[in-house]
């Protein structure tokens, strides 16, 4: 907090950014003290004291509600993803941390500090922008030292900080180069490069590997994990990528139609969704409707039309409504020519369904099958190929149980 | 507030002494246009009364009493103004037509051209556009007077046994017009013909269309706005033309630009002249605005 | 059978051909004749630079091809500068009141009659009481060319990418640093093509100077224009070629500057 207030008085230097070059960010991956370490401690921050702090953030443009009153705490040193499908406000969101846009109500703390009203330039933070929006006119060298040169930062500091920058994203040799004779990933990392060039308290990433192809995204996703952790910065990702999220993130924020619908870690969001909503679109998942016919220790008992009476274990909090559904995630379901025995799975409690196999889809590593029970219902069951030679595959046409635990399942509000 | 109005306010303090600028020398003056067409026309330089004063306010007023509408009453009651303004207008139209037919297949066939042709081909279009166009129209002249060029070509082909004459008559004027303004009408053509995608025809053919007939239910329809964009270009100033008649056509009839040169400078009737230039304004506001329209659209929407 | 529609036609290599030959051909047939010995245009009578050295003897025409250039250079500066704010302030401003008439006092000159502006610029330095001369066709050409200015670099600034301004915001550049640092460089190309087609314009007009010039300081498009109404000289010929000859160079200049632009993986500027 006091820095803050001290940078801001500073007012030739924009604050945030720590411009004392002498030591670098290779002493930040020997493992120890970073350079902050090396300045007075900011005041100890209240344990909890979240160092971004999103209050009542609203936002409209004209008639639409882009970000809808939303609130969020985000932690140092935190890798953030926010998830949503297109126009659900995440880019809104992350270019009201920026600075681009201005929130009609709320308030965004950082450290402490209303910044809501900050200009883009005088803010601690930094944004990786989509297309890269590297300087055509200048080379990687001046782009990367283009946000020192404007903090007044010395020349010879300026000379070593973009050489360690260059060595972080592994750009030596290409200084001089032009962004237009980059390929794709190169430019991506100057990008990089340039955002962190002035070590930013947040650096902003708004579809950082979009532009790339599949498999360069998926060695830039751990690159960029392995240096979040190294620079111990607090990076906001903005994606539409659920993968990618969950890949990288450490928590994830989901979004939908201006509101932050569930925050919470990858696996948790996977396996306890907050509502239907994220159950779909967060990944692959069976939900059959139903009502809730019995509680006791913690089970449910819900009877469904298309899956007949099935047994859930209770989360928490516990669901009070009666209508509800039972989500079931498809590798989770399994199948078998045979009933199991019901202590089979290590839980009291199976839920079988006897249907037909309509459906084979050999995808390499998994196998899905969908499978058709006798009230026309589907259920969709994925299984690992673990073995070479199809000993374990299944038929279309062929009379299975699929079944799962009561463990595996949820209910849902509908 | 956005990214976007953070930019504006100095951009718009930017756009200050511009605005000031066009406001003087732009605005103002159509002002003056109005006003000395409502003067009298007197032997005295300059040559109209009353003359305008910016200091008294209450003068104006009390000359305002004095502008008479005697001017407009002279364009419409002579025949020599409506006739000029007839023709101005026939000619406008016709050539603009002309131009229609003529730059409509060249901007399709660059349009057809492969990619890193187009960008040669729209070059050689846009090169005639910088050389200075008197030079032009006096090329033609070289090419078109009594022992130039094309007498001499006809005259030794035998098509015809004595020299035509060319010079100072609508063909040639015509031909001037046209070669003149035929840049102006192929860009906005091609602008557009260009960005129509390809596969619009190969549709249009696959679902059984004659290529005739996909260029007159795809093509053209499609075309539509480029049309009238080069239309625009070409007709608005054509109206007012002055050098071209002048140098080519006859002189037994005018257009309305030479009609008001002539009352400026010949007659020094500038009060005439302004009338003129009223009459001539008023008659080229709707394509005005419609250009105005076009071409904020296509300025803004990133085109 | 489909892609015979899309096919490049014999009709379209015809049309265009002919249209091409139909810009072109007057323009080199006077070159040529620039070239001519004879007095006559009917003989030719071999080649000879003789109009020429008449035309660097005729002191009248050489004052008038030098008040040409010096119009030219000062209003196509002027006419850049303006053009450029002008098309900030458009592609940058959003909305503000009297956008709309600033746009209509930009592009309609464009179109505007040549006689008209002339007349009505004519009227207002009357008013003023201004001296004609140098500086009123002067001042005359600058409005008409900055216009053209204004739209050249507008419609560069409007594809540009804004992410880019964004970007330098977000590494500490306030508004103005931003457009200086980085629009500015960016849309250099389409300021000097601006810059370009303003004096060029200015070197071509008649109606405009006639008007707004005073005795004894014509232009050469004047000079140019009464020679011509008498007929057809020899030495025009020259003098038109060697203005071609300077716009070419012009042209030159120009397509540079926007391959320069399109080198570096943007669109080039229009000309």
């Amino acid at each position: 907090m006091r820095r803050l207030s001290r940078w801001r008085s500073a007012a030739s230097l924009p604050p945030g950014l720590d411009l004392c070059g002498e030591s670098g960010l290779l002493d930040v991956t020997s493992g120890e003290a970073s350079a902050e370490a090396a300045k007075p401690l900011p005041e100890p921050a209240v344990s909890d004291m979240p160092l971004l702090r999103i209050e009542g953030v609203a936002k409209s443009f004209g008639n639409f509600r882009a970000v809808d009153k939303l609130s969020l705490d985000i932690r140092a040193g935190e890798f953030f993803a926010l998830l949503g499908p297109s126009g659900c406000g995440k880019t809104t969101l992350l270019r009201m941390l920026a600075g681009f846009e201005t929130p009609d109500e709320g308030r965004i703390l950082l450290g402490g500090n209303d910044i809501a009203q900050v200009l883009p330039h005088e803010r601690p933070v930094n944004m990786m922008f989509q297309n890269y929006a590297l300087f055509p006119h200048l080379s990687v060298r001046d782009n990367i030292a283009f946000g020192l040169r404007r903090a007044g930062m010395a020349r010879k500091d300026i000379a070593t900080r973009v050489a360690e920058m260059v060595a972080l994203v592994k750009l030596e040799g290409l200084e001089k180069r032009k962004p237009d004779q980059l390929s794709g990933g190169q430019r991506q990392r100057v990008a990089l490069a340039r955002s962190l060039a002035r070590r930013p308290q947040v650096l902003l990433l708004d579809e950082p590997l979009a532009a790339l192809d599949k498999k360069l995204r998926e060695s830039t996703q751990g690159e960029l994990m392995e240096l979040q952790r190294r620079l111990g910065t607090t990076f906001i990702i903005v994606t539409h990528d659920q993968e990618e999220a969950m890949t990288m993130a450490g928590r994830i924020g989901v979004m939908d139609a201006g509101r932050l619908v569930q925050v919470a870690t990858p696996r948790n969001l996977y396996e306890a969704p907050a509502s239907r909503w994220i159950a779909e679109f967060v990944g692959d998942i069976n939900l059959f409707n139903g009502q809730v016919a019995a509680r006791e220790n913690g089970r449910l008992t819900v009877s469904t039309a298309e899956a007949g009476t099935l047994s859930v274990s209770e989360l928490w909090p516990p669901v009070t409504k009666e209508v509800v559904s039972v989500a079931i995630r498809p590798e989770k379901v399994k199948l078998s020519r045979r009933a199991p025995a019901s202590d089979e799975g290590g839980s009291h409690a199976i839920n079988r369904l006897e249907g037909v196999v309509s459906d084979v889809n050999y995808l390499g590593g998994v196998t899905s099958y969908r499978v058709k029970l006798e009230t026309g219902a589907v259920v969709r069951a994925s299984m690992a190929n673990t073995a070479r030679l199809d000993v374990d595959a299944y038929l279309a046409g062929q009379r299975v149980v699929a079944w799962f635990t009561a463990d595996d399942c949820l209910v849902l509000e509908q | 507030m956005s990214a976007r109005r953070i930019f504006a306010r100095p951009a718009r303090l930017a756009a200050i002494a511009p605005y000031l600028w066009m406001v003087l020398f732009f605005l103002v003056p159509f002002g003056f246009v109005l006003k000395i067409s409502l003067s009298q026309t007197a032997i005295a330089q300059p040559p109209y009364t009353p003359v305008f004063d910016f200091t008294e306010g209450r003068a104006a007023l009390a000359a305002f009493a004095q502008l008479s509408f005697d001017n407009f009453k002279l364009l419409i009651s002579d025949n020599l103004y409506i006739l000029s303004y007839l023709r101005s207008l026939v000619v406008a139209v016709t050539s603009t037509l002309i131009l229609l037919l003529i730059g409509y297949p060249i901007a399709y066939g660059m349009a057809r051209l492969p990619q890193r042709w187009q960008a040669v081909a729209m070059m050689l279009v846009i090169v005639p556009f910088w050389t200075s166009f008197l030079i032009r129209i006096y090329a033609w002249i070289n090419i078109l007077q009594h022992d130039g060029l094309l007498n001499q070509i006809l005259l030794a082909l035998h098509i015809v046994s004595a020299p035509v004459v060319w010079l100072s008559t609508d063909s040639a004027m015509y031909l001037g017009i046209v070669y003149s303004y035929l840049p102006f009408m192929i860009l906005p053509l091609y602008a557009t013909l260009s960005k129509m995608d390809a596969s619009l025809l190969e549709a249009a053919g696959d679902l059984g269309a004659s290529p005739l007939q996909a260029f007159w239910l795809v093509t053209f329809p499609l075309s539509l706005p480029g049309v009238g964009a080069g239309a625009l270009l070409c007709f608005i100033p054509i109206v007012g033309e002055f050098v071209i008649p002048d140098l080519l056509a006859g002189s037994n009839s005018l257009m309305i630009g030479q009609t008001l040169w002539l009352e400026f400078f010949t007659n020094k009737d500038w009060p005439v002249a302004s009338a003129a230039a009223v009459a001539l304004l008023l008659l080229l506001v709707p394509p005005l605005v419609l250009y105005d329209r076009l071409q904020r659209r296509q300025l803004e929407a990133g085109g | 059978m489909a892609h015979t529609v899309t096919r490049l036609t014999r009709f379209n290599m015809t049309s265009l051909a002919l249209g091409l030959a139909f810009l072109y051909l007057p323009i080199v047939i006077l070159v040529i004749y620039s070239f001519n010995a004879s007095r006559l245009v009917t003989v030719w009578g071999g080649w000879s630079l003789r109009w020429y050295r008449e035309f660097f003897n005729d002191r009248a025409m050489l004052d008038a091809a030098w008040m040409s250039l010096s119009v030219g250079a000062v209003s196509a500066t002027l006419a850049t500068l303006l053009g450029t704010l002008a098309a900030v302030g458009l592609a940058r401003g959003e909305r503000f009141r009297g956008r709309a008439l600033f746009s209509g006092m930009l592009y309609s000159p464009l179109v505007m009659p040549e006689v008209i502006s002339g007349l009505s610029l004519l009227l207002l330095f009357v008013a003023l009481n201004a001296e004609r001369g140098f500086w009123t066709v002067t001042i005359a050409h600058t409005t008409l060319t900055m216009c053209f200015v204004t739209v050249v670099v507008q419609s560069r600034l409007t594809v540009l990418d804004r992410s880019l301004e964004e970007a330098a915001m977000d590494l500490g550049c306030d508004p103005v640093r931003a457009f200086l640092l980085v629009t500015l460089p960016l849309i250099v190309p389409a300021i000097v093509a601006g810059w370009m087609l303003a004096f060029t314009l200015s070197l071509d007009d008649v109606v405009i100077a006639s008007f707004t010039t005073g005795p004894g300081s014509a232009t050469l498009p004047i000079r140019i224009y009464s020679e011509v109404r008498l007929g057809v000289k020899p030495e025009i010929n020259a003098i038109c070629t060697l203005v071609i000859a300077l716009i070419a160079v012009i042209i030159v200049v120009a397509s540079f500057a926007s391959k320069l632009s399109s080198a570096r993986g943007e669109s080039a500027a229009p000309l």
